[in-house]
């Protein structure tokens, strides 16, 4: 089992250099968040199956407990599921998490259908992570084997990358 | 495959014999209940394996959902500064429900360390710098939750029971 995760071979997945469809979803009850309101930050999507499961609470425990390294790296992080938002707020009030969970649930599996990553078998997202660059550009995306929390070294090394490639950027401007 | 997930006898709590030719690297959370279950197992595994076997533990906190995992670790890490880390880490995960500093202090007297030293250790997190150095390692290395086992460097995602954990080990024999 290799430790840095690559493309697991998911040919539908929305694949690096390629717009990242922007969305509207409920963050709350009574509160949406949309893609459009974060360009010119990186975003972190972490599609996963369900609130509740126990590997997803693990993977949602992890990115909680390291968010401030997400924040170094200037992005925000996005939970998304086909859950409602009520059950989102009720598991986000459970595991203390301190970052937004999005309800794909009108209609339900949009989003992840949009980024290739629904899984229309079990009628829930696969275990899909995306980094989306400051243009709102896929800088690397990844789908995890079913059962397996792919935690965060490759959401680390793309983020990495990214700040990478916008040093060098700028340096050469 | 990561040096990162290799056992370090030039830093790492090593039990067993440190050229032991199966490595087992365990990263861990002193109160999160998936540890503590894994405990026997890890210690059966030592006495069946003897000095094939080299074990390292390396702190994995999520402070988050466990708040009293810092100051275990921090303790553990205290114990070891008085020359036995491996004494105070069985402690800990014999009482994974009484982690208060109280708690800790009264652990180290028991055992036979200077608990006044150990508890201000603890509470001026004398080893936080390190531990912050085992969970970037971890998550560098495909951490992904508490208990993650590394067999010779490489993630285990097996089911964490007696079986099945020897028998990976048993391949790498």
């Amino acid at each position: 089992m290799s430790t840095t995760p690559t493309n697991s071979g998911h040919s539908s997945i929305l694949s690096p250099g390629l717009r990242a469809p922007d969305f509207s979803l409920r963050c709350k009850p009574d509160q949406s968040i949309s893609l459009s309101e974060l360009r010119g930050r990186s975003v972190i999507l972490a599609f996963y199956p369900a609130d509740w499961s126990p590997v997803c609470g693990d993977q949602m425990a992890l990115y909680n407990e390291i968010l401030d390294q997400f924040q170094e790296f200037q992005a925000e992080l996005l939970g998304i599921s086909v859950d409602g938002a009520w059950c989102h707020a009720a598991y986000a009030r459970q595991n203390k998490l301190r970052f937004p969970l999005l309800a794909d649930f009108e209609p339900k599996g949009a989003v992840a259908r949009a980024y290739g990553v629904y899984n229309q078998t079990e009628g829930v997202c696969e275990r899909a992570l995306f980094v989306i660059d400051p243009d709102g550009l896929v800088h690397w995306s990844y789908v995890s084997p079913v059962g397996i929390n792919p935690g965060a070294n490759g959401i680390l090394s793309a983020l990495e990358d990214l700040k990478t490639k916008s040093e060098s950027a700028v340096a050469s401007q | 495959m990561s040096t990162l997930t290799l056992p370090d006898p030039a830093r790492d709590h090593i039990s067993g014999s440190a050229d032991g030719p199966v490595r087992l690297l365990e990263y861990g959370d002193y109160e999160c209940p998936a540890c503590g279950a894994a405990q026997p197992i890890v210690k059966e595994i030592q006495r069946r394996l003897g000095d094939d076997l080299c074990f390292a533990f390396r702190h994995f906190p999520l402070t988050r959902i466990h708040p009293h995992s810092e100051h275990a670790a921090e303790a553990a890490e205290a114990a070891s500064a008085q020359g036995d880390f491996w004494i105070m880490h069985h402690a800990l995960f014999e009482n994974q429900k009484a982690l208060e500093d109280a708690d800790l202090a009264m652990y180290a007297a028991e055992l036979g360390l200077d608990g006044a030293r150990l508890i201000r250790e603890v509470t001026s997190s004398a080893y936080a710098l390190r531990i912050r150095e085992d969970i970037r390692s971890g998550l560098r290395g495909g951490v992904n939750g508490t208990p993650t086992f590394f067999i010779d460097g490489a993630r285990y995602d097996g089911a964490i029971d007696l079986e099945h954990l020897v028998s990976a080990l048993a391949i790498r024999a």
